[in-house]
């Protein structure tokens, strides 16, 4: 039955107007095409880069700071040059890429799973819950996210044990990008909520006394995946800058895993000297992956809006 | 009118109450404040004493109602790194990252608003379209990044303006100005591109999203119908009732400026409040992270009365029924 | 009839391009409009009654085109011109009235402000003239108090005195048609009888013709001096209104009429026309109303039919009227 089932869903799926925009969009499909070799490489990357930086043995500090391998003085084993330590720039990227998609991943669905509950709640509840999560959510608005991110990070530094900061860094940027997120998914949900909440199907699954987070789960829920995949792509490209200028700042990921944003930053150093592609290959790809979320955010939020069309 | 205000004074007035109280948790709960001030080799009976010249051992509530009379007075405590009263590093600090932050808020206004409108009203040119491309690209540029790149091009390759600090400044007694020396205003430009590209951006798109539903609308259609000028169907009609939003945005980006100058402080190693914030948190200076906050807090607030006041210069709306309006600002 | 038409649309064509190939809108509709006539135009949603109106005020929205046929205003085409001078005849020559009231007016600008706008746009005069003229005009659409009114916003309006400002407006510069896109519809009912006497005795004042777009019988059996009935993009019917409604010829505008309550009829069963209106996208081929047709016979499924006259000046597409005797 199931599997019967999954061909018509492709055909659905194929025929349909999302897929039909898609197909028309030359820089979409490109961007799709993008962000999948990036995700790909960046979950293999430990696998396939050809130096694995983090092992500090296989190090040579006699290679370092050699420039890219069409430039003089270049090796053919380091095709985007090396570091100040003789890190491989082409791998240290690869491996850059895979913490700062990690981190950009997590704090979306963190986001995502905070901000889709309290306004499930808030919609569905409403009363001084409501009011409550709303004031909330208007205060912290008007607050950027990278101050809240950098005041959660300062703060974890004053209450975490200094010998244990480097293994829980990677956490605390995750929840400090994540915190700061939840209020654009809280005010869609919660607006979809209040639309759903009177609507007759939730009322007679009241009725029938099914419990509230089985009508909110089943039935609401579905109705607004729609603004919330929206919000979510174009919220993914805002994490990762958000992590890399936090690593920039040196205040994100600890310096032993380093992510796009702290390859920036260590490069900075080296930028007056002449060693550019320390700094511009992290960057490079660091715009290009967000450039190309952030395209599939954008056309996905014009598909999915009928309006626009 | 008047009630209006009133009310978001009030409004306001619990945004800083509960900003400060934030404030205040923080210098509370993080670290013992004790430890700070005194050695290692201090005595019990010495902290103890300490302890309740501070207050420290009076009810939460009772030093919350100090912490907030204290910072009434303008007193937050004395910065753990530096060593000064924190009002005094941040009174320093507060021109530089002004001065940055509101010529970067003019030119993102000065070029995005244009930009948004020719892209809203030449939806199909390929200009159009160019703009729009270059703001992908914007949103998708980290400022710091930004900044480098400058720095790579205008300070190292071309050397034609400096990479880092603010150049000669003029005192003025209470305040000092990059703005009346050359140096000054040079160091500023580098800066104040790096700032305001993103909010350029923002700003722009904005404008061409709210122009061109503004131009969807029924009143465009009638006054198109009416035989009016393009001129004063797009200036005129759409443009005017596009601002309600964009003065909104625009509120709330100076106050995203002042944080985002964060980033662009340390890029260009401008002497700040951004800065000095940023090794706040290095360095858990709990002083001046708390008392930025509250800083910052009061901008917003502040900024935000000023734009629901522009609203009422905007919107005769809110000008005409009083007790409509206040109702849903 | 015999004078010179005021406004003659011939063999208009209207076409979506989209997606899922074009749509015709509007397809091969021609009319006349005689000076000072009211001519109505009456249809389901959708019938393309509006959008005919859009392309003769040359609004018609993007993709939106007009792909055939012309449109002339005292003899002269109107389809084709450029955006600039097309302008200077909107207002002037033909104004426009849409819909809703609620929405037709910037809510920024006071009604004086968007009047004044309006009158120095088409004509040479001082801020002041124009201002007096508005008064008199506010004064003339029956609003109160017209000095304290001008200056005063949108919102400050109730919606029928706003649909009068929008008279007001689209008559500002004495334009001799008037294209009025269901004036009535967003308003109360007690309400449309005085904005519909209101625009019948202005344009009998000023000598304008009207095309008014309704989907309300009565409206125009009330003020219409003829009538066109539209199905699916084309006229299925058109003639003197007393003529359609006494003695409907085209099967459509026979169910239309059977579905209004009339006076002295109360014994009378309502009819209802079976099925509903087809899509664009799937208009049937031959007569596009075959599907709910009660005379359907094997021609009207595979041939469109062309207007026939089935009386003096009253001509509808139908094949039942197709040996010419018309006169049933």
């Amino acid at each position: 039955m199931a599997v019967a089932s999954v061909p018509g869903a492709v055909r659905r799926f194929v025929d349909s107007d999302v897929f039909y925009s898609f197909r028309r969009s030359k820089v979409t499909m490109a961007a799709a095409a993008v962000t999948f070799v990036i995700v790909i490489c960046s979950v293999l990357a430990p696998w396939i880069v050809p130096h694995n930086t983090y092992d500090v043995r296989s190090l040579n500090l006699l290679d370092a700071f050699t420039p890219p391998v069409w430039i003089e003085g270049g090796k053919p084993q380091y095709l985007l040059g090396t570091d100040d330590q003789g890190r491989d720039v082409f791998s240290t990227i690869m491996l850059g890429a895979r913490v700062s998609l990690l981190v950009g991943f997590c704090a979306t669905l963190f986001a995502m799973t905070i901000g889709v509950f309290l306004g499930l709640v808030s919609g569905y509840i409403g009363g001084t819950t409501d009011a409550v999560i709303m004031r909330v959510a208007d205060v912290k608005l008007s607050f950027p996210a990278i101050l809240i991110a950098l005041l959660i990070d300062g703060v974890a530094r004053g209450i975490i044990p200094r010998d244990m900061h480097d293994d829980l860094a990677l956490y605390v940027v995750i929840f400090s990008i994540g915190i700061s997120n939840w209020v654009a998914y809280a005010r869609t949900v919660r607006g979809s909520t209040l639309v759903e909440k009177n609507k007759e199907y939730v009322q007679a699954a009241r009725i029938i006394g099914l419990h509230p987070l089985t009508i909110m789960i089943r039935h609401v829920l579905p109705n607004v995946m729609g603004p919330v995949l929206v919000i979510g792509t174009l919220g993914l490209a805002g994490a990762i800058l958000a992590e890399a200028t936090l690593s920039f700042l040196g205040v994100g990921v600890p310096g032993t895993q380093p992510s796009l944003g702290t390859l920036i930053r260590v490069g900075n150093n080296f930028l007056f000297s002449g060693e550019w592609w320390m700094t511009i290959f992290p960057g490079v790809m660091l715009v290009i992956l967000v450039l190309a979320v952030n395209l599939l955010g954008d056309w996905l939020r014009d598909a999915l809006n009928p309006k626009l069309r | 009118m008047i009630a209006f205000v009133i009310r978001r004074l009030l409004q306001s007035l619990i945004v800083m109450l509960t900003v400060g109280f934030v404030a205040f948790s923080m210098f509370n709960f993080l670290g013992d404040p004790i430890n700070n001030m005194v050695g290692q080799d201090a005595t019990e009976a010495e902290r103890e004493h300490l302890r309740h010249v501070l207050g420290l051992d009076q009810p939460f509530y009772i030093q919350f109602l100090v912490y907030l009379g204290n910072a009434l007075q303008g007193q937050f405590g004395m910065s753990y790194r530096l060593g000064m009263p924190v009002v005094r590093a941040l009174a320093e600090r507060l021109p530089a990252t002004l001065e940055l932050v509101f010529c970067a808020a003019g030119l993102a206004l000065l070029v995005g608003v244009p930009l948004g409108v020719y892209t809203g009203l030449h939806r199909d040119r390929w200009l159009s379209k160019v703009f729009l491309t270059l703001s992908l690209i914007g949103i998708s540029l980290p400022t710091f990044l930004i900044g480098i790149l400058l720095i790579l091009v205008f300070a190292v390759y071309l050397g034609w303006l400096p990479s880092f600090g603010r150049g000669d400044v003029v005192d003025l007694g209470w305040w000092t100005t990059g703005f009346l020396t050359v140096s000054g205003i040079k160091a500023l430009i580098l800066p104040a591109i790096t700032l305001a590209l993103f909010q350029l951006t923002l700003v722009m798109r904005l404008v061409r999203a709210e122009m061109m539903e503004v131009l969807r609308t029924d009143y465009i259609k009638f006054a198109r119908a009416r035989g009016l000028t393009n001129r004063a169907v797009h200036f005129g009609h759409a443009l005017r009732n596009t601002l309600v939003p964009v003065i909104t945005i625009t509120g709330l980006q100076i106050g995203s400026l002042i944080a985002f100058a964060i980033v662009t402080e340390t890029v260009f190693q401008w002497p700040g409040m951004g800065l000095l914030f940023l090794q706040a948190v290095q360095f858990v200076d709990v002083p001046v992270m708390s008392s930025y906050l509250v800083l910052i807090a009061f901008f917003f607030v502040a900024i935000n009365l000023v734009v629901d006041l522009l609203y009422y210069f905007v919107d005769p709306r809110l000008r005409a029924d009083r007790a409509v309006a206040s109702g849903h600002g | 009839m015999q004078n010179e038409p005021l406004l003659r649309v011939d063999g208009l064509r209207v076409e979506f391009p989209g997606r899922r190939g074009t749509l015709v809108a509007v397809d091969d509709v021609s009319f006349d409009i005689a000076p000072g006539e009211v001519l109505g135009v009456v249809g389901e949603s959708g019938a393309g009654k509006s959008m005919t109106g859009s392309a003769i005020i040359g609004l018609l929205e993007p993709p939106g085109r007009i792909a055939g046929g012309s449109i002339s205003l005292d003899g002269r085409r109107i389809d084709n011109l450029p955006y600039e001078e097309m302008r200077r005849i909107r207002g002037k020559h033909i104004g426009a009235i849409f819909q809703d009231p609620l929405t037709s007016l910037n809510p920024l600008y006071s009604v004086g402000r968007q009047l004044v706008e309006t009158i120095t746009t088409h004509s040479d005069i001082s801020e002041k003239a124009a201002r007096d003229r508005a008064l008199a005009l506010l004064q003339e659409v029956g609003i109160p108090a017209p000095e304290r009114r001008i200056d005063q916003y949108p919102h400050q309006f109730s919606g029928g005195m706003r649909q009068r400002v929008v008279i007001a407006l689209a008559l500002c510069a004495n334009p001799r048609l008037i294209v009025a896109d269901e004036p009535t519809t967003a308003l109360d009912v007690s309400i449309q009888a005085q904005i519909i006497a209101l625009l019948k005795r202005l344009c009998r004042e000023h000598g304008t013709a009207v095309m008014l777009v309704t989907h309300d019988m009565g409206v125009i059996a009330e003020t219409a001096d003829r009538v066109a009935v539209m199905y699916a993009g084309r006229i299925a019917e058109i003639g003197p209104v007393r003529d359609v409604i006494k003695n409907p010829r085209h099967p459509y505008t026979v169910g239309l009429m059977g579905s209004i309550p009339r006076m002295g009829h109360d014994a009378e069963r309502l009819t209802q026309i079976d099925g509903s209106m087809p899509r664009l996208t799937e208009i049937p081929a031959g007569c596009a109303f075959n599907p709910r047709c009660p005379y359907v016979f094997d021609r009207c499924r595979v041939e469109r039919p062309d207007r026939m006259a089935v009386a003096p000046f009253h001509e509808a597409a139908c094949w039942k009227y197709a040996d010419g005797v018309g006169h049933a």
